[in-house]
């Protein structure tokens, strides 16, 4: 699925971003990346969709190199890796339906996109994912009129809507409150899930991550220094990653796996959606 | 620096704020200098208060040979405020297509490093001279007459509506542009899928205004020869029509006013 190979980035600053991180992920898994500020999770993110041009070593999707793409054939791999944002990045001044149709620009042509007329299929699938990130009846709503929260919805369903191959999520919480960040967080595991679809997030808030990735990847200094599953993230690792604290507040015990079992979620999802 | 003023917690008691200049003695001699320039360019003009005085009768007379407006010639005034309105409305609409490829190039975060430099060249270039000396210039080429006017007000809009676009542009959020980018989509979508939706209120905005300004400006450019309601108005204080003079003015306020009206109308139902 997807590999990365001693993939590098160096800024015209002279920072190094990221220094030779070399990542598999051959099932379909949540992949939470970890690590400081400024450990090179941002930018690690957007070297695999070439949001930010790496310097060196590869990205491998399904046996094709996206490094060395040429503009248009790195516009086809896009299409097929979905991308969801701290910021939600929605075009503000769009309605929600413009916006989820959004994830579609790849496949339809010029005045098609113009005159905002998309296939019907795609119709019929916007209205899906709508209903099922809790938003259904928004369709005409602009994206300037929704709360953080909603906006981060619209979000998870212009990426899915681009039926991708891969999700890439940078830090898609850290706008939110506790509460609507795990609502977010529980969309976004059970759609990719769902899906089936590798999915790597970045995220900050190491409960979070120990509550909803299958794997953790830590990050410092550009380089992955811990990959592992949540149970495995202990007071050394986490010293390891960030550096020397008092560890023992923020480490999930074993025993509290989650607060609600994935059944649960399911049958609260729809009751927190229409709330958020 | 803070000797004796330190306190049994050793915290400084004296505080002043950082200034531009530090050294008082630079900061007051450079004060004297600019006043003492100011005093000199005041005197160099040689303000002539003879001539001032003798001028204020002449402008009494002017002004009682002004009253009353003489309407009389209402065919002459319609026939250029008309053209006037054409003129603007005319420059107004090539304005607007012309400022679209031209802000797009001149948006810094949509373009290469050069076409982004020569777009701006440009825009700056057109924006160097006030419309009268272009005026002048396409009177020179083109002859007397509404062409030179409106091929001046085509440049000024042009140049103005394209820089506060492209700056409109570059002040986008750059994750929107990001995200778009992300989904695949090419430049052409990018630009109507989300810089169109997001810059068009402040496009249309502007141009709004710039038909206002063009109004104002036509009855300018008509001074030099070149058409519009201010070349009927040029040639009566040459003749001295001083009566015809004020008709023309009074009708050149009430389209100002108008103008004005309509595009702070529009303005305020755009959003």
């Amino acid at each position: 699925m997807l590999e990365l190979i001693e993939l590098t980035k160096k800024y015209r600053t002279g920072t190094l971003a990221i220094n030779g991180v070399t990542l598999t992920v051959d099932q379909p898994q949540v992949v939470a990346i970890i690590g400081p500020s400024g450990a090179g999770k941002s930018t690690l993110i957007r070297c695999i969709n070439r949001l930010v041009e790496p310097s060196s070593g590869k990205v491998v999707l399904d046996g094709i190199d996206i490094v060395s793409l040429p503009r248009r054939e790195l516009r086809k791999v896009r299409r097929r890796i979905g991308m969801i944002f701290q910021e939600y990045n929605l075009v503000d001044r769009l309605t929600v339906m413009e916006n989820l149709l959004s994830g579609r620009l790849g496949y339809v042509g010029f005045w098609k996109a113009y005159r905002r007329k998309f296939p019907a299929e795609d119709v019929a699938t916007a209205f899906r994912l709508l209903d099922r990130v809790g938003l259904a009846g928004y369709q005409d709503t602009r994206a300037d009129e929704l709360s953080g929260g909603q906006r981060q919805r619209v979000g998870i369903g212009r990426a899915l809507m681009q039926q991708p191959d891969l999700l890439l999520v940078d830090e898609p919480t850290a706008s939110l409150d506790p509460k609507t960040s795990r609502q977010i967080m529980r969309i976004l595991v059970e759609l990719a899930q769902e899906s089936g679809t590798p999915t790597l997030v970045n995220i900050h808030d190491v409960g979070l991550a120990q509550a909803f990735a299958d794997r953790i990847v830590g990050l410092r200094n550009g380089e992955i220094v811990f990959d592992g599953t949540a149970d495995q993230v202990t007071a050394d690792v986490l010293t390891e990653i960030y550096g020397e604290e008092d560890w023992s507040t923020t480490i999930r015990r074993a025993g509290d796996k989650d607060d609600q079992s994935i059944s649960d979620k399911k049958k609260n999802l729809g009751k927190e959606a229409a709330a958020g | 620096m803070t000797e004796g003023v330190e306190t049994q917690a050793g915290a400084p008691l004296q505080w002043h704020r950082i200034r531009l200049i530090e050294t008082p003695a630079a900061r007051y001699v450079l004060m004297a200098l600019a006043v003492i320039y100011l005093i000199w360019s005041v005197s160099a003009l040689d303000l002539n208060w003879h001539r001032l005085s003798t001028g204020l009768p002449r402008a009494a007379n002017m002004f009682a040979r002004m009253i009353p407006p003489d309407f009389s010639r209402w065919h002459l005034l319609i026939k250029g405020v008309l053209e006037s309105i054409e003129m603007a409305v005319a420059a107004s609409f090539f304005g607007m297509i012309l400022a679209v490829p031209l802000a797009i190039c001149g948006a810094s975060n949509l373009v290469p490093r050069p076409v982004y430099l020569f777009a701006r060249a440009l825009i700056v270039l057109s924006r160097t001279f006030h419309e009268i000396i272009i005026a002048i210039l396409f009177v020179k080429i083109f002859g007397f007459g509404p062409l030179a006017g409106v091929l001046t007000l085509i440049v000024a809009s042009t140049s103005f509506i394209s820089k506060m676009v492209a700056e409109d542009i570059e002040n986008m959020p750059p994750g929107q542009l990001e995200a778009i980018r992300a989904t695949g989509a090419g430049f052409s979508k990018l630009l109507i899928y989300c810089i169109t939706p997001q810059t068009l209120p402040r496009y249309l905005g502007v141009s709004i205004y710039r038909l206002d300004a063009n109004l104002r400006h036509s009855t300018v450019v008509g001074i030099v020869g070149a058409g519009g309601i201010g070349e009927t108005l040029a040639a009566t204080f040459s003749r001295y029509d001083y009566d015809f003079s004020l008709a023309i003015l009074l009708v050149i306020i009430a389209l100002v006013f108008v103008g004005e009206f309509f595009s702070n109308w529009v303005r305020g139902h755009l959003r």
